[in-house]
């Protein structure tokens, strides 16, 4: 079974548009900064906001197709949906509320609560069951929700946020029922996070959400070896520069974006057209003056942030283009880095890496 | 900058000011408990405790007693049957004459209720009421001095506070519930059935028993548009008003009795005005 997603959804002004798709029993995690349309585009899969424009369809089921008037409504959608605040019916118990989606396609009341009993007490929750939503903890309500969306064993699972509005402690408790149920689960796994680390735990396959678009998808290895976009090279800790190449002889190139220019290696593949420099972290060397030296990118700037991780120091710089360099502690030490200080950063050429993108 | 000042910490936290009332204020408040309160003394005081239950029980109180229970409960039961699907309407669609619509329907809590007996017979009378006249003709009915024409005064003075009210509530609902709901197979029915409806409770049962006390006090309306005929259209505050005339323990009596419920409704809120 396969979710095929190609839609542009509108919420006042934003627009969304994202294509990708979703296959049984692979999980693939939305992944994106806060704003950048995840919620919509969940929003829009299950129903809630039609697309203005492309189509959702799961396997030869057609779920929204505008140009033809398609528009199947969230309740005949075969799609267990947990939302970010849960949204669990406040009035009803933790069982009543696994129960609804039965009771709302016909099935009677005892059989509607043997089956919510059964699912409960797999989640750890027999003794729960008689509890309202406000009675029960971050991890306990997660858990009614969870339920509530298994019980009908929809095709596709939707978790917004599955996570976010837990405690640590809770967290990497329901992190690991999140992913035992995501393994269990025969359908498509949608996970929605803005979380790295969660993704890349709960999923096997990554489609990058920015600013309403799709700017990567590929399996974790594949993001953090070639990431496309400065969020994406963020996530995974080097620097992204995306823009145009122009050649300056002896086999290098000008990489010139918006922010500023670097000089790289020039790539046999390159045609025309739009490419990202990754400039890993380890390989900017920070200096006080200006360094003398081979290093074909030497750029100065001020320290923006110091954040200390173990025995070394990751120093944001207001370059142009801004550069994150990773140094040790005692360079933090000789060099004074602290948020203010002018600085200088080089490195050479071959350790710009260019990627299409 | 008034409400600059009003705002700074320095007095809105002061727990000195707090509690401490200007002595103005102190005088004037217990004027108005007083005005409020003397009334009901009085009331306590002239009521004839020894004949009351005798009074109480003769044929024209209990017959009063009982078309008062059935057009306050038809009147509450019609406002909330046409108030819940406009207050729906008002809350959560857009149109052009929102506004005038929202004040047409709220203007009979501040009409005159004997203009809205007038206006009722302008609508509904027999010979000249835009309605009414047509609805003599075409099928013989007439609305005018009937029970039904005590329900329509009571229901039209009753009806804008179960609309308000029922607003409220649909304001204040996380639409986002019945959103999750209709995700998890429920139709829009069962989603009204299964959620709104619950959520609402309270709400609703603020909109019944308002616009059921509003109705069992309607007195200018009634008299104006159906008269004040024993069995069919004389309620308890027209018995009041008769009685006044003729039997004056009487009158007093049956106040006790209509403050008597009005004192349970407001129990029946479970003190949602009382906190």
């Amino acid at each position: 079974m396969t979710l095929a997603v190609d839609v542009t959804s509108r919420r006042g002004a934003f627009e969304v548009r994202a294509a990708f798709e979703a296959e049984a029993g692979r999980t693939v995690a939305l992944l994106g900064p806060n704003g950048s349309g995840k919620s919509t585009l969940v929003s829009t899969i299950a129903g809630l906001v039609p697309p203005v424009e492309g189509a959702i369809t799961l396997d030869a089921a057609v779920l929204d197709d505008p140009a033809n008037d398609v528009h199947v409504q969230p309740e005949r959608r075969p799609i267990g949906v947990v939302f970010q605040d849960l949204l669990l019916f406040p009035h009803l118990s933790a069982m009543e509320n696994a129960a609804f989606p039965l009771r709302a396609r016909g099935v009677t009341k005892p059989e509607a609560r043997r089956r919510a009993s059964e699912l409960l007490a797999r989640l750890g929750l027999a003794n729960r069951a008689d509890a309202r939503p406000r009675e029960l903890s971050g991890g306990e309500a997660q858990r009614v929700a969870l339920a509530r969306a298994l019980i009908v064993e929809p095709a596709l699972l939707l978790l917004d946020e599955p996570l976010s509005a837990l405690d640590v402690a809770a967290r990497m408790r329901v992190r690991e029922l999140v992913r035992d149920e995501l393994a269990r689960f025969p359908g498509v796994r949608i996970i929605v996070t803005h979380d790295p680390v969660e993704a890349s735990i709960l999923a096997e396959r990554l489609v990058l959400l920015e600013d309403g678009r799709v700017t990567q998808i590929g399996t974790p290895e594949e993001i953090r070896s070639a990431p496309r976009s400065r969020y994406a090279a963020d996530l995974v800790g080097v620097n992204a520069v995306r823009g145009v190449l122009e050649p300056i002889g002896e086999g290098t190139g000008r990489l010139i974006s918006s922010e500023g220019t670097l000089v790289a290696p020039w790539p046999e593949w390159y045609v025309e057209g739009e490419v990202v420099g990754i400039v890993r972290p380890i390989d900017v060397t920070l200096w006080p003056d200006r360094p003398e030296g081979s290093a074909r990118n030497v750029l100065s700037g001020r320290v923006t942030s110091v954040a200390i991780e173990g025995d070394r120091a990751r120093v944001r710089l207001a370059t142009e283009p801004q550069l994150v360099a990773e140094v040790t502690l005692g360079s933090v030490e000789r060099l004074g880095l602290r948020p203010g200080v002018e600085v200088w950063a080089s490195f050479k050429a071959v350790e710009v890496e260019l990627l299409p993108p | 900058m008034a409400t600059d000042s009003r705002r700074s910490p320095s007095t809105a936290s002061s727990p000195l000011r707090r509690g401490r009332s200007p002595a103005g204020f102190v005088v004037l408040a217990a004027l108005g408990v007083a005005l409020v309160a003397l009334p009901l003394l009085g009331l306590v005081l002239r009521t004839p405790w020894s004949r009351i239950a005798e009074i109480l029980t003769n044929e024209t109180a209990l017959t009063a007693l009982r078309l008062s229970l059935i057009v306050a409960t038809t009147a509450a039961a019609i406002s909330f049957v046409l108030g819940f699907p406009l207050a729906w309407v008002l809350v959560r669609s857009t149109f052009p004459g929102k506004t005038l619509v929202r004040a047409i329907v709220v203007l009979p809590l501040v009409m005159p209720p004997v203009v809205a007996g007038v206006g009722l017979l302008a609508a509904f009378g027999r010979r000249s009421g835009l309605v009414g006249s047509w609805l003599y003709d075409w099928f013989g009915i007439q609305l005018t001095f009937t029970t039904a024409a005590a329900v329509l005064a009571a229901t039209f003075v009753s009806f804008p506070l179960a609309v308000l009210a029922l607003e409220a509530g649909l304001r204040g609902l996380d639409e986002r519930l019945e959103d999750a709901a209709s995700t998890l197979g429920a139709s829009r029915w069962y989603v009204l059935r299964r959620v709104t409806v619950p959520l609402l409770g309270p709400q609703i049962a603020a909109a019944l028993v308002l616009s059921w006390a509003r109705a069992l006090g309607e007195f200018g309306a009634t008299i104006t548009f159906a008269g004040n005929l024993q069995g069919r259209t004389q309620t308890l505050p027209l018995a009041v008003f008769e009685q006044l005339q003729t039997d004056t323990d009487a009158a007093f009596a049956v106040s006790m009795l209509l403050i008597f419920l009005a004192f349970a409704v407001i129990l029946g809120l479970r003190g949602r005005f009382l906190r």
